[in-house]
């Protein structure tokens, strides 16, 4: 007897490997610097994969500040625990109900708990994300990152590389400022050194246009992001301008994807790379 | 500091904790022994050094965020710019390790740390305004700096034991975004050195403010006093119409809500202006460059509020 159930142990374990399996691209959205949109491009780029017909996941590592789960307004939901692993939690709006999303949020019992992990820990709960959670059969797995180049970011590339086998690509936000561009830099020599490959950069909150008077005011510059693609030889995806519009939908407390049907001009870098992949 | 060392096993309840030794993680991990023999739980002999060290150092104030961009650093530096106006011995350290801009926003970009027979030299932007960050450490400013936490918290050990700041009136910690390695070395090592506290800043709305309440438990978990919370980028102002806009809109009431929500001190609202983010660009003090805008009124408001908060201190030892 013992014997048997040690073997369905092996088999469950061995399923549960292979979740990941099914998974044949992995997009990170990196950045050195935070705040700069990477969660808001994560998620605007899965919205965008899953309209355009693709099965996509949305992975959030970010797990001392997740923001995915309030993003996409999914905050009430919780994440279910099946014979084949954690069940990631979904939209409920039939357009998007495709799109699986599972962040650290889903499994906190307060919104304000905070998680105060050392690398080691991070990096164990990472591995489970990618090895427990029951993704399915995926085109696009799209991972939201902390800022920085440290243990999440180390932890993820090693287990896509190492046991999965599997070259990621990297989306890279910045912003035009220098003191962002720097940070970001630091995170493209990150990629070159790990073996990710960058499929562009994008540079977000490139100019205001002041509700008043129409005026557009480059409050953080303008011009960096592209300047660094071009030195660095990375493709350059375009600049996204600050939308009082975007922010507006993503802070409501509307069913947001009511509202998201009505597609943003201000996004057409990104309409524009998922084209591009299509 | 070797790249070779083998990561710590997942699950490793740490090298300080009861669990030590004892844990299902630790089956096959080699330094089993060591913490099983309760070797490690002692406290840290360097904290106690550490707490001796800061004793030079009359106030201490560490500047946080759950959330990254929203100015952590350009508070922390403008902050250290104010007082060294106002002719206190001011220190900044950097702890953003994977992301220093302390260097950049002071402007000594490319300068480097010395060693002396004291210990660490910092950089000196003024006389009386020395600055310590990775960022002076590193032979190409671009490289990126790939470290796991361990790694991190030996440097963070190192930068509060060794760094010879002579007597200081202010120390300004500048940190990363999170609540992980570098927040609970800091809360480790400073713990007998009686830290005056946190400021937390935040940006208005709801996904920020998600982060930093997150910051503000962390605090309270670690004993770390809250002196108040900052909301940076408030409002932005037209620079051709002079009308107000909200940029990031609070929908939630904003940081003054959370603050009365959480019970800590709110300090004051900063509005956005974009030649903030051309001054720390150029490595220059914004508020004394344009002492008579909007932001820097408000800079300094802030900064009054902040020093009427800290507990009033006869000169150190």
């Amino acid at each position: 007897a013992v014997v048997s159930t040690q073997s369905t142990g092996d088999q469950k374990k061995k399923t549960r490997v292979m979740h990941a399996h099914k998974i044949r691209n992995f997009l990170l959205v990196l950045s050195g610097k935070g705040g700069v949109g990477k969660s808001t491009v994560a998620t605007q780029l899965a919205l965008k994969l899953t309209k355009a017909g693709f099965k996509v996941g949305l992975l959030d590592i970010d797990l001392c500040g997740p923001s995915i789960p309030f993003l996409l307004g999914l905050e009430k939901k919780e994440v279910l625990s099946g014979s084949q692993g954690w069940i990631p939690v979904h939209p409920d709006h039939p357009e998007f109900s495709s799109l699986q999303v599972m962040s650290v949020a889903f499994l906190l019992k307060s919104r304000n708990d905070a998680v105060a992990w050392r690398g080691p820990k991070k990096t164990a709960m990472i591995k489970q994300f990618l090895n427990d959670v029951v993704w399915g059969d995926l085109d696009y797995l799209v991972i939201d990152t902390p800022p920085g180049t440290s243990d999440e970011h180390i932890s993820v590339t090693e287990h896509l590389v190492n046991i999965l086998h599997n070259r990621p690509k990297a989306v890279l936000v910045t912003t035009p400022q220098a003191v962002s561009l720097i940070d970001v830099q630091k995170e493209i020599n990150f990629c070159k050194k790990v073996g990710i490959q960058i499929s562009g950069l994008i540079e977000n909150m490139s100019g205001y246009v002041c509700p008043h008077c129409q005026e557009c005011t480059h409050i953080f510059g303008s011009g960096g992001g592209k300047a660094l693609a071009e030195a660095e030889e990375i493709p350059f995806l375009g600049a996204l301008p600050i939308d009082p519009k975007l922010t507006s939908y993503l802070s409501s407390n509307q069913d947001f994807f009511q509202t998201y049907s009505r597609p943003l001009s201000s996004l057409k870098a990104l309409d524009d790379f998922v084209q591009s992949l299509t | 500091m070797s790249d070779n060392l083998a990561p710590p096993p997942p699950h490793c309840p740490g090298t300080q904790s009861e669990e030590a030794g004892k844990s299902s993680a630790c089956i096959g991990c080699p330094n089993r022994n060591i913490c099983t023999s309760g070797a490690l739980r002692q406290p840290d002999p360097a904290i106690a050094e550490i707490g001796k060290r800061m004793q030079e150092i009359k106030y201490k104030i560490l500047v946080m965020s759950g959330k990254g961009g929203v100015g952590k650093s350009t508070f922390a530096c403008q902050l250290a710019f104010f007082l060294q106006e106002a002719q206190y011995e001011v220190g900044l350290l950097d702890v953003d390790i994977c992301g220093p801009s302390v260097p950049k926003i002071m402007g000594v970009e490319g300068e480097s740390l010395h060693q002396s027979m004291l210990g660490w030299e910092p950089v000196y932007v003024e006389e009386n305004l020395a600055v310590v960050s990775l960022g002076f450490m590193l032979n190409d400013p671009n490289q990126a700096v790939i470290w796991r936490g361990p790694k991190k918290n030996t440097l963070i050990k190192n930068f509060l034991h060794d760094v010879y700041w002579n007597k200081l009136d202010f120390l300004v910690v500048d940190t990363p975004p999170g609540t992980s390695d570098e927040h609970l070395s800091i809360a480790t090592y400073l713990k007998e050195s009686n830290p005056d506290g946190v400021v937390i800043i935040t940006t208005p709305q709801e996904v920020s403010l998600l982060d930093v309440r997150k910051e503000i438990s962390f605090c309270k978990k670690v004993n770390l006093p809250i002196l108040g919370v900052v909301e940076n980028m408030s409002t932005f102002v037209c620079p051709k119409c002079k009308k107000e806009s909200f940029i990031f809109p609070a929908t939630t009431g904003g940081a003054v809500k959370m603050s009365q929500d959480l019970g800590v001190e709110f300090l004051g609202s900063i509005p956005l202006d974009p030649m903030v983010a051309r001054s720390c660009d150029e490595g220059k003090s914004y508020v004394s460059l344009y002492p008579q805008s909007q932001t820097s009124i408000a800079y300094r408001q802030v900064f009054t509020n902040l020093l009427q908060r800290l507990t009033p201190r006869s000169n150190p030892r």
